[in-house]
C-alpha cells in the first residue's frame, strides 16, 4: 500500500515528461478492444466459417447450378460461384466493418464512455480514431483471411493473388468504416444507423456487382455503381481471384486510389467529430 | 412575496463585499506553488458562459471543493483543469504546466473520478484496473500488482473477477476511485464522487478519500452537498451562475455569512403567511422558506424562549448549528439542491 496511497513528496512542478510516441498510446486503445473481444472470440470466429459456408453454398452452388445451365457471355467461361466468391468477400467485409464503426463507438463514446475514460489519461482523442480505425483493419482482416480460406475450399478461386484480395477487401470495409465512424461520433442513440444500413448499405450491397455484373443493369442506373465504393472493391477483388488483374492495370489503380482516398478522407473527418465528442464531454 | 426587510436582510451588505476574498485575487502563501492557479478561468459555449472568470489557487496536500448547485460551472472548471475541455479565456497552470500545452503530459499524473461512470462493464473488476494502468504505459506486471492492492484499498477484493455491470452503484464509484488511482497520481479530481449513492456507501467512500487526504494526496472536488463539503475539505469556493462567490474554510464561511446557530420554525399550512412582521428584532437574520422559518443567531435557545414570549407556537422548533447550506442561502437566496 505503502508505495499508492501513502505519504506522497509534495511536488508541484517537475519537468515536463516526453510525450510518448503517437504509435504506443494508439496501441493501448487496440489492447483495450482485443480484450473485450476476447470474450466473443469463439462467437464471432465461428460466424466468420458460417456466413461464406452458406452464402457460396446457397447462391454459388444453388443459384450457381441453375445460371451455369445458360453460361453467359458476360462471365467469360466462368462458373458463377468463381464470379460470385470475390463479390461476396468484399461485401461481406464491407458489412462488418460499416457495423464495427457504427454500434461499438457508439458504445464507447455514448454508452459506457470507455473512449471517455482513455481521454481523461495521457490517450489522445487521435490516438482513440486511429486505434479504433486499425482494430476494425485488424477484425476485418481476421474475416477476409477465413472467407479466403472458405473460397479456396469451394474451389472458387482462380488466381494464388486471392492473397492480395484479402487486403482489397479489408480496404474496401475501410472506405466504409472510416465515414461511418464520423457519423457515429455525431450521434447520441442508434436510431439514425437503420436507416443507414436500409437505404446506404444494402442497396450498395444489391447494385455493386456483388452477384452480376454491372453492365446488366439498365444503362440509367449504372453509374450508380462507379459511385460505390463497394464496386471498385468488388471488381478489384474480382480481378485478383480470376486472375486476370493484368488486363486492365490502369483500372485496378483507380480501385486502390477510390478507396484509399475515401478511407482517408473518412479518417480525418473521424478525427474531427471523434475529438469533438471527447471535448464536449 | 417576501417582506422586503427579510429580502433584504439575505443580501450581503457592502462590508461583506468588501473582505470578499472571492472577489480579489486569493492571498498567495509563500513557500509553495500552487498546484493549481486559476486567473480569469473563463469557459464559454457561444454566446453562453458557463465559468465566468474565477480565480482560485490549489495548494499542494490540500482538500480543497467546488460547491454549487447544478449548472453553477463546477464541471466545466473541473473539465478545464482536467485538461478535457479547453480553456476560452483566462490563464490556468495545472502542476505548473500549461494545459493547451502539455494536455496529455498533465492528464498522466492526475487521478479523475468522472461524474457519469465510464466503467467498462463488458469486463471484470480487475481487468478494469489492468486497461487503465495501461492508458498510463504501465507494464502489465505492474498494473496486475497495482490492480490487487487498489482492489484491497476499497475494499473490492472479492469481486476481482466478476464483471462490472451486476455491481452496486457504490461499489461502482469506489472502482472507479480505485482505477483513478493506479498512476499514483500527484492531483485527484472528483466530479461529484457520491452524487445518487446511498448513505452507507456515502460514508463508506468518504472514509477511503479522508485517508487519502490523511495521506497526502491533493483532493479537488465537486459536490453540491454541505455535509460533504464540510466533511472533506479544507477549503472551498462557492460557485453560483458561472462564479464564485465566496471562498474559505467551511468554518470561515459559516462564521463570516452565517450565525453560530438556527433556529428553524415550522408552521402548520397556512400559518406562516398571516405572521409577517411577527419575527422582527428576534433574530440578527430571518429566512422564509415556502414550509419554515429560518432565525439566525448566536443563541438558538434564547430565540425560541423569545418567539414563545410574543405567542407563537410553530408545530416543530428545531435548533442546529449553522451549516454550509446556510452559507448558500444567505449568498444567493436559493438552496443548494433543489
Amino acid at each position: 500500500m505503502a508505495s499508492l496511497t501513502g505519504a506522497q513528496d509534495r511536488r508541484t512542478t517537475t519537468p515536463v515528461s516526453p510525450l510518448a510516441p503517437a504509435w504506443s498510446t494508439m496501441t493501448r486503445v487496440i489492447e483495450h478492444r482485443a480484450i473485450q473481444y476476447r470474450r466473443t472470440f469463439r462467437a464471432s470466429l465461428f460466424s466468420s466459417f458460417g456466413i461464406p459456408v452458406l452464402f457460396l453454398t446457397a447462391m454459388g452452388l444453388g443459384l450457381g447450378g441453375y445460371v451455369d445451365q445458360n453460361p453467359d457471355p458476360a462471365l467469360a467461361g466462368l462458373t458463377y460461384l468463381q464470379f460470385l466468391a470475390p463479390g461476396l468477400l468484399a461485401a461481406t467485409v464491407m458489412q462488418s466493418g460499416s457495423f464495427e464503426a457504427a454500434f461499438p463507438i457508439l458504445g464507447g463514446l455514448q454508452w459506457n464512455k470507455i473512449f471517455h475514460a482513455m481521454f481523461a489519461t495521457p490517450i489522445r482523442a487521435l490516438d482513440v480514431t486511429l486505434g479504433n480505425i486499425v482494430w476494425i483493419a485488424l477484425r476485418m482482416t481476421l474475416i477476409s483471411v477465413v472467407f479466403a480460406i472458405v473460397i479456396v475450399a469451394f474451389g472458387a478461386s482462380r488466381s494464388p493473388l486471392i492473397v492480395l484480395a484479402i487486403p482489397a477487401a479489408v480496404l474496401t470495409g475501410l472506405s466504409f468504416a472510416t465515414p461511418i465512424m464520423a457519423f457515429t461520433a455525431t450521434q447520441r442513440t442508434p436510431d439514425k444507423f437503420a436507416s443507414l444500413f436500409r437505404f446506404g448499405i444494402t442497396p450498395l450491397f444489391l447494385f455493386s456487382g456483388t452477384f452480376y455484373p454491372i453492365e446488366s443493369l439498365p444503362e440509367v442506373i449504372r453509374p450508380i455503381a462507379w459511385l460505390s465504393p463497394l464496386w471498385h472493391g468488388v471488381d478489384l477483388c474480382r480481378a485478383l481471384m480470376l486472375g486476370t488483374i493484368d488486363r486492365d492495370p490502369l483500372l485496378a489503380v483507380i480501385h486502390v486510389g477510390v478507396l484509399v482516398a475515401i478511407t482517408i478522407l473518412g479518417a480525418a473527418a473521424a478525427n474531427r467529430t471523434i475529438e469533438a465528442r471527447l471535448v464536449k464531454g | 412575496m417576501p417582506d422586503p426587510e427579510v429580502a433584504e436582510a439575505t443580501r450581503p451588505t457592502e462590508s461583506d463585499a468588501a473582505t470578499h476574498p472571492g472577489r480579489d485575487a486569493p492571498q498567495e502563501r509563500a513557500g509553495t506553488d500552487p498546484l493549481i492557479r486559476a486567473r480569469g478561468l473563463t469557459k464559454r459555449f457561444g454566446e453562453f458562459a458557463a465559468v465566468d472568470g474565477v480565480d482560485f489557487d490549489v495548494q499542494p496536500g490540500e482538500a480543497f471543493g467546488f460547491l454549487g448547485p447544478n449548472g453553477a460551472g463546477k464541471t466545466s472548471t473541473m473539465r478545464m483543469i482536467g485538461c478535457t475541455s479547453p480553456i476560452t479565456d483566462g490563464e490556468l497552470s495545472v502542476l505548473g504546466l500549461d494545459p493547451r500545452r502539455h494536455g496529455p503530459q498533465i492528464r498522466a499524473r492526475l487521478g479523475v473520478v468522472p461524474q457519469a461512470d465510464t466503467l467498462d462493464n463488458e469486463l471484470t473488476v480487475r481487468e478494469n484496473l489492468i486497461i487503465y494502468g495501461r492508458y498510463f504505459g504501465l507494464p502489465r506486471e505492474e498494473c496486475a500488482r497495482r490492480a490487487d492492492e487498489l482492489l484491497e484499498f476499497v475494499q473490492l477484493a472479492d469481486r476481482g473477477k466478476d464483471l462490472v455491470e451486476p455491481l452496486s452503484g457504490g461499489m461502482k464509484r469506489r472502482l472507479t476511485i480505485a482505477r483513478s488511482l493506479i498512476n499514483e497520481p500527484d492531483l485527484m479530481l472528483l466530479d461529484e464522487p457520491t452524487t445518487g449513492l446511498d448513505p452507507q456507501a456515502r460514508h463508506l467512500l468518504w472514509d477511503r478519500l479522508y485517508r487519502l487526504k490523511q495521506r497526502g494526496v491533493t483532493l479537488v472536488l465537486t459536490t453540491h452537498y454541505m455535509d460533504e463539503a464540510e466533511q472533506l475539505c479544507d477549503r472551498l469556493v462557492v460557485m453560483d451562475k458561472a462564479k464564485i462567490v465566496a471562498e474559505g474554510s467551511p468554518r470561515q464561511l459559516i462564521e463570516r455569512y452565517s450565525t453560530r446557530e438556527v433556529a428553524e420554525f415550522r408552521f402548520a399550512p397556512g400559518i406562516q403567511e398571516t405572521l409577517d412582521g411577527q419575527f422582527d428584532g428576534l433574530a440578527q437574520r430571518i429566512e422564509k422558506l415556502p414550509d419554515r422559518i429560518l432565525l439566525y443567531a448566536d443563541d438558538g435557545e434564547d430565540v425560541v424562549i423569545a418567539a414563545r414570549e410574543r405567542g407563537l407556537h410553530p408545530e416543530t422548533v428545531l435548533v442546529r448549528r449553522s451549516s454550509l447550506e446556510d452559507v448558500f442561502l444567505r449568498l444567493t437566496g436559493r438552496s443548494l439542491v433543489e
